[in-house]
């Protein structure tokens, strides 16, 4: 395989004494969906916002295409090409789809030497990745609160790909949806993940990863059970994992294996 | 079932929604309805009490915008998510520190006047930074600064001059450059050629028989207007106002997206102590005194002046042309009592009933760009 485009080496994070993580390594290659499993509080989310530059690691190096890298803020990793759709806060509800789209990368226009927001570019430029992803808004201007959970989350990684990520961090974006939208953020993964960009995908659903992984770490309490490639592991060994082993064999028992 | 097939085709599930519904969908409407219900209550209970004649307008006018130069700062900083509830108390301290400057240091005027923009920018800045850093509600940080300054600007003058009004500021100012750039007016040539051709009215006795009415725009007027203008272009046509917009829509996920929240929130009470400070050299250079009492209750008529707007007090959404109106709204309401002759506490009652009023419209204005939520 080629080089990773990023590599978190050995990621300590401690929240006073809470340690949610414990050395944790991950490679990104460009192209790949990389799958985060685990359970709740296992550190899946607090992982990608020390990559993303929302965290500051305690300990550990981040190296990004070859460099080491240190991101003082979520901007660092932007403009480096960290693009990260996070589990709760990705958009605000009462703003317009394209100033969400553009939020933080307004395009700008020249007038008497003054920068303007440039507001028709970024209406058309919306609406026109909107039509890519095959939702039909009803103009620029609609509030993103007026979206649903599964059509936000493809504003958000339309947005993403847009800005020209070389990474794309999903955290949980299938969480909330149902069968369809779930389906559909799935496709656009694929989609994303063809023209070259690094996906992470975070879940804790088995088959959702399964859809579209190409390698699969899974994270428990903090730690991490190593990255096993497609094919290589079974659905029932990843769910084992997930569950950190003995607990799910019982519990499975009485549910029929239908976890 | 790919993305692209599902929707491609027109959402049949998408209604049209009404033209009406659609201009409904928009801050300024409270503040517009507002606006023609006061004209047209005024035109017809109050057209002949002078409210209307040169001096009549002007007189509402020039209370209006004192409104509107706090209010500006106030709307785009609630926008932001913030609140400053020491605006008033800034007004009181921007006086008194100008007249300290100008009359006990005797410092010129224009000194004076810059090194008190300065200096209440900077204490907007701090009350700024403490609510960044401390995460505390600026509604109490900013309540602080309500009493520190009010208590200074009690405090100074007492200790200086043994007295809480200092006057002898109109003299300080005579020749000064900067002064009349906040105490004069503009037109006069234009108001002479108006009471010339009988446009308006003009004096018939006195030492001023022939003289227009009125004899110009207050700069006061002005820095309403421009404060308006630019606060409505910085929040809708540049990049720092989608900032404001997102900074108070929610921070989190703003910050997350890379935008510089602290600095926008800072920046924004930086900002309202600034129109507090214009007002208070405005308010100074026409009265030619400061006292320690003025610009008491100033922080609440701005907040409901944005109300009024249609800005909501959670942040995130609101319009300085909606605000400018609320300031418009007050300025007629409260001269328009006094023209047509009602008690004045009873712009009181009516200020309560339309903030009121005001915040049930905008939660339903909320509800309907959210989609009911
Ligand atoms: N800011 C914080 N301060 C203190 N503790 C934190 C903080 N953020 C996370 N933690 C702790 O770190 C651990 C991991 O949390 P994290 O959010 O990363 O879990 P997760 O794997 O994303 O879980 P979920 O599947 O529920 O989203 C938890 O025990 C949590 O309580
Ligand atoms: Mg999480």
């Amino acid at each position: 395989m080629s080089e990773p485009i990023i590599r978190m080496n050995n990621i300590e994070k401690h929240f006073g004494s809470v340690i949610a993580l414990a050395g944790v390594t991950v490679e990104v290659f460009p192209g790949e969906c990389h799958c985060l499993l685990g359970d709740n509080g296992a550190g899946k989310s607090t992982f990608i916002k020390t990559m993303s530059g929302v965290h500051k690691p305690t300990k550990g190096e981040i190296l990004f295409e070859g460099k080491p890298m240190e991101f003082a803020d979520p901007r660092d990793a932007i403009e480096a090409g960290i693009a990260t759709v996070h589990q709760h806060l990705a958009m605000i509800p009462m703003m317009s789809v394209s100033r969400n789209f553009f939020m933080g990368n307004e395009p700008l226009k020249t007038r008497l030497g003054i920068p303007f927001f440039d507001r028709e570019y970024a209406d058309r430029v919306t609406m026109e990745e909107m039509r890519k992803m095959g939702i039909n808004l009803r103009g620029p201007d609609q509030a993103v609160g007026t979206l649903s959970g599964g059509e936000r989350q493809t504003v958000a990684i339309a947005r993403a790909v847009h800005f020209g990520a070389k990474v794309l961090i999903l955290d949980e974006p299938t969480s909330a949806l149902g069968v369809r939208q779930t389906s559909n953020v799935l496709a656009t993964i694929d989609k994303v993940r063809k023209q070259g960009v690094g996906v992470v995908f975070i879940s804790h659903n088995v088959r959702h990863a399964l859809a579209v992984g190409d390698r699969f770490t899974v994270l428990n309490r903090g730690k991490t059970f190593g990255t096993a490639k497609r094919g290589e592991i079974t659905p029932e060994e990843l769910q084992d994992l997930m569950a950190g082993g003995q607990e799910l064999a019982t519990l499975e028992g009485s549910l029929g294996g239908t976890v | 079932m790919s993305a692209a097939t599902q929707g491609a085709d027109k959402d049949e599930r998408i209604k049209e929604i009404s033209r009406f519904r659609q201009a409904l969908i928009r801050p300024e409407l409270g503040g517009i309805v507002g606006t023609v219900a006061v004209f047209t209550f005024f035109l017809l209970t109050a057209f002949d009490s002078g409210m209307f004649n040169a001096q009549g307008v002007m007189n509402w006018s020039v209370v209006s915008a004192q409104f509107m130069i706090i209010a500006v700062g106030a709307c785009l900083l609630m926008i932001a998510g913030e609140f400053d509830l020491s605006v008033g108390s800034m007004i009181g301290f921007a006086g008194m520190m100008i007249a300290i400057f100008s009359v006990t240091l005797a410092w010129p005027v224009w000194l004076a006047i810059m090194i008190t923009f300065v200096l209440c920018v900077f204490i907007g800045a701090i009350n700024g930074f403490i609510v960044i850093r401390t995460g505390l509600p600026s509604f109490i940080v900013t309540l602080a600064f309500l009493f520190i300054l009010r208590g200074f600007t009690i405090f100074f003058p007492q200790v200086l001059e043994r007295k809480t009004i200092i006057g002898g500021i109109k003299d300080a100012a005579e020749g000064d450059w900067l002064a009349p750039f906040f105490g004069g007016k503009v037109g006069g040539p234009i108001f002479e050629w108006m009471g010339n051709v009988g446009l308006i009215e003009t004096f018939s006795r006195g030492t001023r028989a022939g003289q227009p009415v009125v004899d110009g725009i207050p700069m006061l007027i002005v820095w309403a207007i421009g404060l308006v203008i630019f606060g409505h272009i910085l929040l809708t046509r540049t990049r720092f106002g989608n900032w404001i917009f997102a900074a108070g829509g929610d921070a989190e996920a703003a910050r997350n997206s890379g935008v510089p929240v602290n600095r926008v929130k800072v920046l924004m009470f930086m900002f309202t102590a600034f129109c507090a400070t214009v007002f208070a050299t405005c308010q100074v250079m026409e009265f030619g005194s400061a006292g320690a009492d003025r610009g008491l209750l100033k922080e609440f008529e701005a907040i409901i002046a944005v109300v009024i707007g249609g800005a909501l007090l959670t942040g995130g959404y609101g319009s300085v042309i909606g605000a400018a109106l609320g300031a418009l709204i007050f300025g007629v309401v409260q001269q328009g009592l006094f023209f047509a002759g009602v008690e004045s506490s009873l712009f009181r009652v009516f200020l309560g009933l339309i903030l009121l009023g005001a915040v049930i419209l905008n939660t339903y204005i909320r509800r309907l760009i959210t989609g009911e939520r």
